[in-house]
């Protein structure tokens, strides 16, 4: 056991909470409910990026969902796109300016409901950006409302009695569509559940941006979040029904890497 | 000045290069098709992407983009292409980005969808309707400065005779001006600073929790009114001692200017009035050109739209009476009968007999 010495000062000095802060976020409120994945994400993208040297070059394309509140603490340039466009105007910002790093954050409805063949496209032509993807599975900003992810089984405002497939039809895995396109370099998915899910991801964002900046095909990373207000959970309960209904789902893991196709947990 | 036969579409996308447009998007749809072909084929060579969307949201998206890092962008479509960016059109215009639309529309019944914003929320783009290719040519280099200088879209509002006939025009490089400097331009340089830029159609600011639409909204209407005075333009011929006045938009203006004109060698006394800019409307200037006359016959080749402005500039000064109206030929595409001088000239006369007719009674 070792004892702390305390008849010196401390060989550090005492860490404050902004020593921490990363620098691409300003330290103010935002909106988003207790227990909500979505914060920690973005830190998480956000602390790469950082370490990468990569924070005088970043520009972003942000959706509409829960995660616009946390634009005003964003320090990254940004467009505020509409639902659903940002890989379309990611698209604009990185053809116009090669040398930036561009990134876009969107949701499952703005995705997976209302964009998804922009994200396609833009994979498909292989744009040179990095996409990502906070996946709850409900459109949270709303107050929880089935979304193309929705799991099978899941209660809803509009499933009350849970997803059902022969009436609302099944799920979409973004993973298992972007996977085979020729122009998609990088895919994975992560979650935020846990400290070792936490690191993972940000593992993850940083061979994203290594595939933007050696310029081999779109990056894409979804990141499972926690939703407890969109699914009438108390907050602690959120990570374990998201480890329980999502995960079996949607597998966490690699599935392409530099081009190549991989199987996770195979 | 060197002048070359030069067919309209041609001559669009040369001067939009010239005027330095470098990021160009477009989906085919007949007659904005050639304009899209035209940047395909110069822009890269002029050091400018021309990106062959698939979508036509997923073009004006991605003019959107470039038009946030500062550079000069456009895309179009028809009318019904048009619609689909309309949602974007609308954010675009909130988000104060210089968009360059040009509309290839399939003949004159898209008046209200350019003019009255086309989108949802309180906004305008301003209209520049050129009467044949060769203003066509000075309406592109103006709609880039005008974009630039407004922070704000604007339309060039052509057809299918606009982009499909051939005319000798001058389009020797011009000297542009020196482009305004964008400070709102994202380039990543404030990252960290805590004041990076949000390119917003929201009214949001950095650092500041929540919107604040009123204040935004507000701003942008005093943005709008000041437009309206400073930009309407417009297009008069023998107003002065006119009985009568024929009033039409575009291309379609080309045959009754040409009318008029005979009618007035042959002693008519007849006038022409064409609003240049669609928005906003010349609203004065009309009043101005139409005082005195018994009537105003508005030709144009739909059911009747820009007749609504043109009543609410003459404010009962004098009626203005529909003589145009719907005229397509099989294809769709708003060249109809109607397009035709002989046919034009029985209309002006019958008109114009009425009013002199009521006059001397």
């Amino acid at each position: 056991m070792s004892v702390i010495d305390t008849t010196r000062p401390p060989s550090e000095p005492a860490r404050q909470k902004w020593d921490t802060r990363p620098k691409l976020l300003i330290d103010g409120d935002h909106d988003l409910c207790p227990g909500c994945g979505e914060p920690i994400a973005l830190r998480c993208m956000l602390e790469v990026i950082d370490e990468m040297g990569l924070s005088q070059s970043a520009i972003g394309a942000v959706g509409i969902g829960c995660y616009t509140a946390l634009t005003s603490l964003l320090d990254t340039d940004m467009v505020q796109c509409l639902h659903g466009r940002a890989p379309s105007v990611a698209t604009g910002i990185k053809r116009m300016r090669p040398q930036s790093l561009v990134y876009t954050m969107q949701g499952d409805g703005d995705m997976v409901n209302e964009g998804l063949q922009e994200i396609i496209h833009s994979a498909a032509r292989g744009e040179s950006i990095t996409c990502l993807l906070l996946n709850n599975g409900v459109f949270g900003e709303t107050g929880g409302h089935m979304t193309a992810t929705t799991v099978i089984g899941q209660r809803t405002k509009n499933t009350l009695e849970g997803r059902d497939a022969a009436y609302h039809g099944h799920p979409i895995s973004m993973t298992d569509l972007l996977t085979p396109l020729g122009g998609v370099g990088y895919v994975a998915r992560s979650t935020v559940t846990t400290a070792r899910d936490i690191q993972r991801t940000r593992r993850y964002f940083r061979k994203a941006f290594e595939t933007q900046v050696a310029g081999k095909g779109l990056s894409f990373v979804e990141v499972l979040t926690m939703c407890p207000t969109g699914w009438f959970l108390p907050v602690q309960e959120g990570p374990s029904y998201l480890n329980e209904t999502m995960s079996p789902v949607f597998r966490i893991g690699e599935f392409k890497v530099d081009g190549q196709i991989f199987t996770p947990g195979a | 000045m060197s002048r070359e036969f030069v067919e309209g579409a041609e001559a669009l996308a040369r001067a939009a290069i010239d005027a330095g447009c470098r990021f160009f998007a477009g989906y085919p749809m007949t007659p904005f098709t050639e304009v899209l072909d035209h940047m395909a084929e110069k822009l890269p060579a002029a050091g400018g992407v021309c990106i062959n969307a698939e979508s036509e949201l997923e073009a004006v998206g991605m003019a959107w983009g470039a038009l946030a890092t500062g550079a000069r962008a456009a895309t179009g479509s028809v009318g019904q292409g048009l619609s689909l960016m309309q949602e974007s059109f609308s954010e675009i215009t909130r988000a104060e980005l210089p968009l360059v639309v040009f509309n290839m529309a399939r003949g004159q019944s898209d008046y209200f969808q350019s003019t009255r914003g086309g989108g949802h929320g309180d906004y305008y783009h301003i209209i520049l309707c050129p009467i044949d290719i060769h203003e066509a040519i000075d309406h592109v280099h103006l709609a880039f400065d005008l974009a630039d200088h407004w922070r704000n879209p604007v339309q060039i509002y052509g057809d299918y005779l606009l982009g499909h006939t051939w005319e000798s025009v001058d389009l020797s490089p011009r000297p542009s001006a020196p482009l305004p400097p964008k400070h709102w331009a994202l380039d990543g340089s404030l990252n960290g600073t805590g004041r990076a830029r949000n390119i917003n159609s929201l009214g949001m600011t950095k650092g500041a929790k929540g919107i604040d639409p009123e204040s935004f909204w507000n701003r942008l209407q005093g943005k709008f009114r000041r437009i309206q005075s400073a930009e309407a333009r417009i297009e008069t011929e023998f107003t002065e001692d006119a009985l009568y006045i024929a009033a039409a938009f575009g291309t379609a203006a080309k045959f009754v200017r040409h009318v008029v004109r005979e009618m007035r060698r042959e002693g008519y006394r007849i006038g022409y009035v064409r609003p240049i800019t669609l928005w906003p409307f010349p609203a004065d200037a009309f009043k101005q050109a139409a005082r005195g006359v018994r009537e105003v016959g508005v030709f144009e080749l739909n059911g009747g739209q820009m007749i609504e402005d043109v009543r609410l500039s003459l404010l009962g000064d004098a009626p203005a009476v529909s003589i145009g109206g719907i005229s397509s030929d099989t294809s769709g595409f708003g060249v109809g009968s109607l397009l035709n001088t002989a046919r034009i000239r029985e209309i002006l006369e019958r008109n114009y007999a009425r009013v002199a007719a009521r006059r001397a009674a």
